[in-house]
């Protein structure tokens, strides 16, 4: 062998050593590149919580645990409590799980056992695009075609109807407005609907076709094959999706500050106007003036943030469980 | 034989409750579209897409809005859409079952669900209160912290299905990481990852609550991303609020031109998908 040919083949092996090395630093770079993105998105959430906690210091140290159960919004004495709104965020989402847990799961059913085959999608898709609907569309609809439709037919037959009735008298009392809490339970229960619907469906399909075979075999109906079989199995499942959508409900912003009235105060009555943590962050956050005012604003979305964290955690482990079930 | 009726007599109607509730979910969409046709397409003109937001009492359209939508919901997607993507194959294929991977997961989960109002306080907080004004930027900004956890799920969830045999057979012929995951991993879920983003745009570009008290809104065509910047939610938002009739017909006119484009969006996405599914 020349001399030549060695030194080629040396320097060859140095190229090739260089190239696998290049190699080596890119994908090495690469996968930095992903952990570093994975990690900012984990920041990003503590920045979320850590820069609440700093904003509302200032409310919490004037006004303590007091702005948990106080009553008061007076941005002119600088004095705030939370009540109202905690109340209405917490009123206008059980309005909206009464309502939209039963239609919910009864769309599931449908969709599972009643519906024709060739129409599942279709239904399932437009069940479905309802969720994509914008929430300010919610908002704009709920308070030009549904809340005076509400107002004139549906709240004054409410308030003759329970007159005499001593419970339901105090809740649907006082003159029909149209907007107020009831319409804002209405409007969320329509949004959250398909959360629900879907979900339901999903974890309804879990169930093995065994179980419900078994059942149909020994003589069940379709709703009593529901009611004992599917229900039971699915039950944790369910749960998650309906917590999902509490969560959804909880947090819900344009669509029930269209309609809910933004009044800050505690009324019995589900057709008095009220308003929501959301809903008075949305109103009055750019017009606060004073460090106490943004403070205690930035200190109810503290508070919705710890209060739908909550919700959304049971309804992750919930699901989680089912996923685990099933697999 | 009593017994019997009644227990038929039950199913017949709890099955017959099911068809209702079906029908009323539908209504509800029916409803809705029917009175946004309805009450958009009045206000629909050449003028909507070419003059400014009106002092009320005036003619004008929604051009400014139109274009500050556009331009935040762009940039906004141009910075979530690649960080979601990073994040989601890091825990797609390099975390799988690590800590970190799983406190992302987790992490994500809370954030694809956060209020989005909770999302504009904390940009007001890091972004407006310091700079002193509120900016288009700043309503971007949080945009993107909205299409993030979007991207990063179905990023996440697309690069997974890919069977694992196609990385070992590229590894197998010598390639490194980097490679299987640009080459084979990216081009497998190429269509799913597009679906997560066309989802994320259609999310983001009706989100009015965070870009209340960041990008505020502006009366005037801007394209300073350094001031104010009008958008097309937070102006059907003030509009439909007012008490001026032809302030509420251009909130309905945004309203229509909003819904129109989410949902084409994500009738898009499902096609997508749905496409990948039967191949």
């Amino acid at each position: 062998m020349t001399e030549i040919a060695i030194e080629t083949r040396v320097t060859r092996v140095a190229d090739r050593a260089r190239a696998l090395s290049a190699i080596a630093v890119a994908d090495r770079l690469f996968h930095l590149t992903t952990r570093t993105a994975a990690i900012v998105v984990l920041i990003i959430l503590g920045g979320v919580i850590v820069s609440l906690i700093h904003g509302s210091l200032p409310a919490l140290r004037a006004f303590g645990l007091g702005f948990l159960t106080s009553q008061a919004w007076n941005p002119v004495t600088d004095n705030f409590g939370a009540l109202p709104a905690i109340y209405g965020t917490v009123v206008t989402s059980l309005i909206a799980m009464l309502i939209a847990v039963p239609v919910g799961l009864g769309i599931a059913t449908f969709l599972t056992e009643l519906c024709p085959h060739p129409l599942r999608r279709p239904i399932s898709v437009a069940i479905e695009l309802l969720a994509g609907i914008p929430s300010i569309i919610y908002g704009i609809w709920g308070l030009f075609v549904l809340a005076p439709f509400v107002q004139a037919h549906v709240q004054p037959g409410l308030i003759s109807l329970f007159k005499d009735i001593p419970v339901l008298s105090t809740l649907f009392a006082g003159p029909p407005y149209g907007i107020g809490v009831l319409t804002a339970g209405v409007i969320l229960a329509v949004m959250v609907l398909p959360f629900i619907a879907s979900i339901s469906r999903d974890v309804f399909a879990t169930v093995p076709p065994v179980l419900k075979e078994a059942a149909t075999g020994i003589g069940c109906t379709t709703s009593e094959m529901m009611r004992h079989v599917v229900l039971p199995y699915t039950r944790v499942g369910v749960i998650g999706g309906v917590m999902l959508a509490l969560g959804r409900a909880l947090g819900e912003t344009m669509a029930v500050t269209f309609v809910i009235g933004n009044a800050h105060k505690v009324s019995p009555s589900l057709l008095a106007p009220g308003t929501t943590i959301s809903a008075t962050i949305a109103n009055e956050f750019t017009e606060a003036v004073g460090d106490v005012y943004t403070s205690a604003l930035i200190g109810l979305g503290l508070i919705l943030f710890i209060i739908t964290f909550v919700v959304l955690a049971i309804a992750r482990y919930m699901l989680m469980r089912i996923e685990q079930k099933s697999a | 034989m009593s017994l019997y009726a009644k227990r038929r007599r039950r199913n017949a109607m709890a099955t017959s409750l099911a068809w209702a509730a079906a029908l009323f979910g539908l209504s509800w969409l029916f409803l809705i579209l029917g009175a946004l046709l309805y009450e958009g397409l009045r206000g629909l003109s050449p003028a909507v897409f070419t003059q400014m937001t009106p002092p009320p009492g005036s003619r004008g359209g929604l051009m400014n809005a139109i274009g500050g939508s556009l331009s935040m919901t762009a940039i906004g997607v141009a910075i979530g859409a690649p960080l979601g993507m990073l994040a989601g194959t890091y825990m797609a294929e390099y975390g799988r079952k690590t800590k970190l991977a799983t406190v992302v997961r987790f992490v994500n989960d809370i954030l694809l669900s956060a209020p989005s109002i909770v999302i504009g306080l904390f940009v007001y907080t890091i972004i407006v209160a310091p700079m002193g004004h509120f900016s288009g930027i700043a309503g971007a900004v949080a945009l993107s912290l909205i299409v993030i956890p979007v991207v990063l799920r179905t990023t996440e969830d697309m690069l997974l299905l890919v069977p694992g045999s196609l990385r070992e057979a590229a590894a197998a012929l010598g390639a490194p990481r980097a490679v299987i995951i640009s080459r084979v991993s990216y081009r497998a879920a190429k269509a799913g990852i597009v679906t997560g983003v066309l989802l994320a745009v259609a999310r983001v570009s009706g989100e009015t609550a965070p870009l209340l008290f960041t990008a505020l809104n502006n009366q005037f065509w801007s394209s300073d991303l350094n001031a104010p910047m009008a958008s097309l939610p937070v102006v059907i938002f003030q509009f439909a609020l007012s008490p001026y009739k032809d302030w509420q017909q251009l909130a309905w006119t945004g309203a229509l031109l909003i819904t129109a484009a989410v949902l084409t969006l994500s009738i898009i996405a499902r096609a997508l998908s749905a496409g990948r599914r039967k191949s």
